[in-house]
């Protein structure tokens, strides 16, 4: 199994979600984080003092999914995230070692 | 018996006569007031409005949101205090007669308002009414210097501050320039409090400010205002409120609170847009914070001039006080480095004084306005309010920096790093300002 992890631009997260589900991706978790990357940050100015802000907002979307599913995954969200500008985000792919439903104990694929 | 019934026929026929010629009542110095005291009962509420929620808003949102709570408790708990401290003794000092010292203090004769009871006058108004409409300057002006501190000051230090500064530098200065003191003597034109409030609290923020040391990370890591948004909302309430602090200082319902209205609405539109257009042009981005600031600025310069001028008047020192102000912002943080956190110098005390300044101008009849102290001409109007900027701003000086170092020595000023870091409301007040 593997655990894919999508930073996002945050306007994106619904042809996201739309796209998934698409799919057939039954499940996901959104957590708002900040961040940059090659996408500086942005100046605020009140009363004429400066103020740097380095971060920028951005969407964490985690996803369980099972092996096969990866590139399928991977392509959907690259096309629906995608705005062809800096800040865009990135994918990551970590392993998963085990996964479990709450409700009725299953492990496995078969918990995701 | 037939005493009884000629007695009571002399003065039913005596009342009648009152009646019909109110100038016959020659033994009472001025009857009551009804229209009037309306107008400053309601005065009165808005002014207090204006520091709850109104300052306390508006400063609110210009901290960081871990402070939040801290400066909203700081602007109530000086209300408290002040409208004790008022009742206890500051009104007295302010406004009471003074007999062989009256020039420069009131007396003890009326603490806890010992005389005033339902029956007095202050003018046409009763005496409780003017006690509470004064009670509610004497709540505001330590509220502003709220801004010289904010995010790293004691809680206990500023009750301490606050108590003492009403009684050693409030009163006195009220006193001078209302309480019939060698200022009102002299000529002074102070209508609403240019230099009672808007110099006295400015100046003693600037010395404040200075004494504590600034925030941590000032002046090249800032922190930038929470919540821009809280502002507004607060600030919105001081446009309003401030038509009861410079219309209610008519201390009348008539003609003169009418203009004061005017000239002060005028004054506030115009200063914000002059706020609005140099950010505009300066950075491109005319911002909500500075449109405000402009506001603030052009109400606080009209202030002292706000019963003396026309709408002319009110139009250029609304101006001269958006210009002046801003450019007072930079000189302050980025020149003279000192953390006035939310700009009380550069826009309370610098509009106040400005304003008196400009009173010798605006107020005379070259310029419509109602015509200046003895009929005097614009130069000897302007020296006058210059010893009164002068006084005031010396007097705070002084007094202040003498009370925040015995503050220091008696509570202290400063939280400690740990405690300013974690954010005022949970070290000082065990609070959350937002539980999202």
């Amino acid at each position: 199994m593997k655990m894919v992890m999508a930073i996002i631009k945050p306007a994106k997260l619904d042809a996201v979600r739309d796209a998934l589900t698409g799919i057939g991706v039954q499940g996901l978790t959104v957590t708002e984080v900040r961040g940059f990357g090659r996408q500086g940050g942005h100046t605020e100015i009140y009363r004429g003092a400066e103020y740097k802000i380095d971060f920028v907002p951005k969407l964490r979307i985690d996803i369980g999914i099972d092996d096969s599913q990866v590139e399928q995954v991977l392509e959907t969200i690259r096309d629906a995230a995608k705005t062809d500008r800096i800040g865009d985000g990135k994918i990551f792919i970590l392993d998963l070692g085990e996964a479990m439903r709450i409700r009725t104990g299953e492990t496995g694929p078969d918990a995701l | 018996m037939a005493e009884k019934s000629i007695g009571r026929g002399i003065a039913a026929i005596l009342s009648a006569l009152l009646l019909f010629w109110p100038e016959l009542s020659l033994a009472q110095d001025a009857e009551m007031n009804g229209a009037n005291t309306a107008w400053i009962l309601t005065s009165t509420a808005l002014v207090l409005f204006m520091t709850l929620p109104g300052l306390a808003l508006f400063y609110a949102g210009l901290v960081q949101a871990k402070n939040v709570l801290s400066v909203m408790m700081q602007c109530f708990a000086i209300c408290c205090l002040a409208s004790v401290i008022w009742l206890m003794v500051a009104y007295s000092l302010a406004f009471g007669d003074g007999g062989g010292a009256n020039q420069v203090i009131g007396s003890l004769h009326k603490v806890f308002l010992a005389g005033v009871g339902w029956e007095p006058l202050v003018g046409d108004i009763p005496e409780s009414v003017f006690f509470m409409f004064q009670m509610t300057f004497a709540i505001i002006t330590p509220a502003l210097i709220v801004g010289a501190y904010p995010e790293r000051v004691k809680f206990s230090a500023v009750l301490v501050f606050t108590g003492a500064w009403l009684i050693l530098v409030y009163a006195p200065v009220a006193h001078w320039v209302w309480g019939g003191g060698w200022l009102a003597g002299m000529g002074v034109m102070d209508f609403a409090g240019g230099l009672v409030v808007h110099a006295t609290a400015g100046t003693s923020a600037l010395v404040f400010a200075f004494l504590l040391g600034p925030r941590s990370g000032f002046p090249r890591q800032l922190n930038p205002p929470h919540s821009p948004g809280l502002t507004m909302i607060g600030a919105a309430m001081l446009w309003v409120g401030w038509f009861g602090f410079n219309a209610g200082s008519a201390l009348a319902a008539d003609a003169s609170a009418g203009m004061a209205m005017a000239v002060t609405h005028i004054s506030a539109a115009t200063a914000s847009l002059v706020w609005m257009a140099i950010e505009w042009v300066k950075f491109g981005k005319p911002s909500l914070v500075g449109i405000v600031t402009g506001m603030v600025a052009g109400l606080a310069t009209i202030t002292p001039a706000s019963g003396f001028v026309g709408p002319i008047g009110g139009f250029f020192i609304g101006l001269a006080g958006g210009l002046a102000c801003y450019r007072a912002v930079e000189m302050i943080k980025h020149r003279l480095k000192i953390d006035d956190s939310l700009d009380v110098f550069a826009v309370h005390g610098v509009g106040g004084i400005l304003g008196t300044l400009l009173v010798a101008v605006f107020a005379s009849s070259a310029f419509e306005g109602v015509g200046l102290s003895d009929g005097g001409g614009i130069f000897e109007q302007f020296w006058v309010q210059l010893v009164g900027v002068v006084a005031t701003v010396a007097w705070s000086v002084v007094v202040t920096f003498v009370i925040v170092k015995a503050t220091g020595a008696i509570v202290g000023l400063r939280v400690d790093e740990d405690e300013a870091a974690q954010g005022l409301d949970l070290s000082a007040h065990g609070e959350s300002g937002y539980s999202l």
